[in-house]
């Protein structure tokens, strides 16, 4: 390129000074990050990597092998709280985008342009507050002493407290709550970018309201649909404070077992082991999604 | 029912209001089947609403839509049988060109061998045969164009509407697709209505003309009728290039109007068909560039025209033009021809003016233009 750019303009020196310039400019514009990817992401990654293939063979004595990662397989109950954890992510993931797509559609395509702002507003706030206010809102509306709980007593639905807290359906809407963003805001911008002419052809050719919506919208609106889906279902399943405050202490949640190697039983190794065997697999549900949608992450997250 | 005379599409006292703005005011007409009906105007006189709310797309506000005969009012615009090329087409850029086509007989059910065998029909058709498995992308603006008409014509509508469909090419293709057009239109021999800010591609592909200002209709005709009896002084200045001039009537013999424009150049001319003009009223003149006759001027020769100076020469092949400055001031514009040879008009030379009366037409001025 660089080469062929040179042939083009043959013998201009001060071009040359000024395009390295560039070049130069560039770097310290992509310089902060470089050094947030490599300090902050690749080596931790490292020094994780490491410390997962070290196996503890006595009192301070380590020898470098499989067995952190053995270790799991071995142990069916860390099987199954990685699959309790993917289903439930799933179910978040396919939750999440049958209530964001139809907030995302009314956003992009329906509402005026004030509406459209205020909902993205709404959308955004909960984000101001962090992870553990947000639960604890959850909580406050949930437990047994909670605001739901009154209001059924209070009218009479209910005769005594009902505990709404602790178990799988409360931590799946808390979950699906904190990540309904990050479905609407791809979602929302790929639906955008679709031309109101194209719903009105699919109409005018003879198409109803569910062709229109089967053939078109959504074929149209994949790669949101499908970056969407990733990030929401990488989201959930890495979350730690949601699950575990709402879940209780027995939600049985991935990251609770990871947090449980590192703190509680101080095992590092098998922790980091735990970490890495959560990505890959994580990564392969991802890329099984991608497979069967028949999209590719790059097309994915390039339009989004 | 339908009776075999009923026209493709009738429109009764069609309006549209948004809030305060009418969009369309009122507007009536009918379409013989197998017609390409044009409706021509400026920009924002109302031209997308009426065709959206005969697609179904809007509701009007009063009035009545027929297709066949039959009232649409109350069908849904899937249920019409009136097809829309759009202005920027809405090919579905998720689909290749043979499903593209394939949609609209999919959704009313076609079962697969006939899907098959009506693409690829209506695909020879528009000679394109070969690009059936292609992506949108990778056709041209021109190939795009046809498939876009293609995927309508595939289902066989009543009438076809098409949206400025040629308003994103380039000037050369849309040349080409003019002619195209009318080409398709006399194979399919179905009822096209062309919307259309363009008068030349209104008047070079249309049977039928109707020219719409402001949410009206002014005059519908055929392309010869609007072009040389214009109705109303919108269509006179809209419907080809004119001269035109503001003026008051200094008086009127017969079926001759005498008037002087503002400028102070005496006229003689024509009442527009079906308008009425008297002493001391104000009035504007339309004459065409072609009409105009040019004629050098020796010394002393005594002339019935108006006489002037040309001031400019526009050359453009065989459209050239000549701006010649009146004694009284005004400009005219008048169609020469430039050969190249000695006897051509040249800027700063004396000429003298005429035109027949009958090609001199005028309106009375309206109290907002
Ligand atoms: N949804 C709407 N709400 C309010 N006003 C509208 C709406 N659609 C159109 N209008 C108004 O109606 C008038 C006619 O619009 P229309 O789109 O029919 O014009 P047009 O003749 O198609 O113009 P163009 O040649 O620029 O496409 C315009 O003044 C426009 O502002
Ligand atoms: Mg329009």
């Amino acid at each position: 390129m660089v080469n062929q750019e040179r042939r083009l303009l043959p013998g201009a020196g001060s071009v040359m000074k000024h395009r390295d310039a560039r070049r130069l400019s560039l770097i310290l514009l992509f310089m902060p990050l470089a050094l947030w990817i490599v300090l902050l992401i690749l080596l931790p990654h490292i020094g994780m990597g490491i410390l997962s293939l070290r196996e503890k063979i006595g009192p301070r004595q380590y020898e470098f092998g499989l067995a952190n990662y053995i270790a799991f397989f071995q142990e069916p109950i860390y099987w199954h709280i990685m699959a309790r954890t993917a289903v439930i992510s799933l179910l978040v993931t396919v939750l999440a985008l049958i209530v964001g797509f139809p907030v995302s559609y009314y956003i992009a395509k329906i509402a005026g342009p004030r509406t459209r702002g205020a909902m993205f507003m709404f959308c955004l706030i909960p984000l101001w507050v962090s992870d553990l206010i947000r639960a604890f809102g959850w909580i406050l509306l949930l437990r047994e002493t909670g605001v739901i709980s009154g209001i059924l007593q209070w009218t009479g639905l209910a005769s005594a407290p009902v505990e709404l807290l602790y178990n799988d359906a409360a931590v799946v809407v808390g979950l699906v709550y904190t990540v309904m963003l990050f479905m609407i805001v791809p979602l929302t911008s790929t639906l955008d970018g679709m031309d109101d002419a194209m719903i009105e052809a699919g109409y005018n050719l003879g198409g109803n309201g569910l062709t229109v919506l089967r053939r078109i919208i959504i074929p149209y609106a994949m790669p949101g649909i499908v970056s969407g889906s990733i990030i929401v279902f990488m989201l959930t399943a890495g979350s730690y404070l949601t699950p575990v405050l709402l879940g209780g202490k027995y939600s049985s949640w991935f990251t609770q077992t990871i947090y449980d190697q590192f703190i509680t039983r101080y095992n590092w190794e098998s922790g980091a082991a735990f970490g890495f065997l959560l990505l890959f697999f994580t990564s392969f549900v991802v890329w099984i999604g991608l497979k069967l949608s028949g999209q590719s992450l790059s097309s994915t997250v390039a339009r989004s | 029912m339908t009776t075999p005379t009923a026209p493709d599409l009738k429109c009764s006292g069609v309006c549209k209001n948004f809030g305060p703005v009418q969009a369309v005011a009122d507007i009536s007409f009918e379409i013989p089947s197998g017609t390409f009906f044009s409706i021509l105007g400026p920009s924002g006189c109302g031209k997308t609403t009426l065709m959206r709310m005969i697609a179904g797309f809007e509701e009007p506000s009063a009035g009545d839509i027929f297709i066949k005969g039959r009232s649409v009012l109350n069908v849904p615009p899937n249920r019409r049988n009136v097809k829309m090329v759009f202005q920027h087409l809405a090919l579905f850029p998720m689909m290749n060109v043979f499903e593209n086509i394939a949609y609209g007989l999919r959704c009313i059910g076609t079962d697969r061998d006939e899907i098959a065998r009506k693409v690829q029909d209506v695909l020879n058709r528009v000679a394109l045969p070969d690009v059936g498995e292609r992506e949108i992308h990778q056709l041209s603006g021109g190939q795009k164009q046809r498939i876009a008409i293609a995927r309508c014509m595939v289902l066989d509508p009543d009438v076809l509407l098409l949206d400025e469909p040629l308003g994103a090419l380039d000037l050369k293709l849309r040349e080409a697709m003019k002619i195209e057009l009318k080409l398709l239109q006399n194979q399919f021999d179905t009822t096209f209505v062309y919307i259309t800010h363009d008068q030349s591609e209104a008047l070079v592909m249309s049977d039928r003309v109707a020219v719409m200002n402001d949410g009206r209709f002014e005059q519908i005709g055929t392309p010869q009728e609007l072009y040389h009896r214009p109705q109303t002084a919108f269509v006179a200045g809209f419907v080809g290039d004119s001269n035109r001039w503001s003026g008051k009537v200094t008086g009127t013999r017969g079926a001759e109007v005498t008037l002087e424009t503002e400028g102070g150049t005496v006229v003689r001319s024509r009442p527009g068909d079906g308008t009425k003009v008297a002493t001391g009223d104000a009035v504007e003149l339309f004459v065409r560039p072609e009409f105009i006759e040019l004629v050098h001027r020796t010394p002393r020769q005594k002339r019935t025209g108006l006489s002037g100076k040309v001031d400019n020469l526009l050359f453009n092949g065989a459209n050239s033009r000549a701006l010649v400055r009146l004694a009284t001031g005004d400009l005219v514009e008048v169609d020469v021809t430039l050969t190249g040879g000695t006897d051509d008009v040249k800027p700063g030379e004396e000429v003298s003016l005429s035109w027949s009366t009958k090609n001199a037409v005028c309106f009375p001025a309206r109290a907002a233009s």
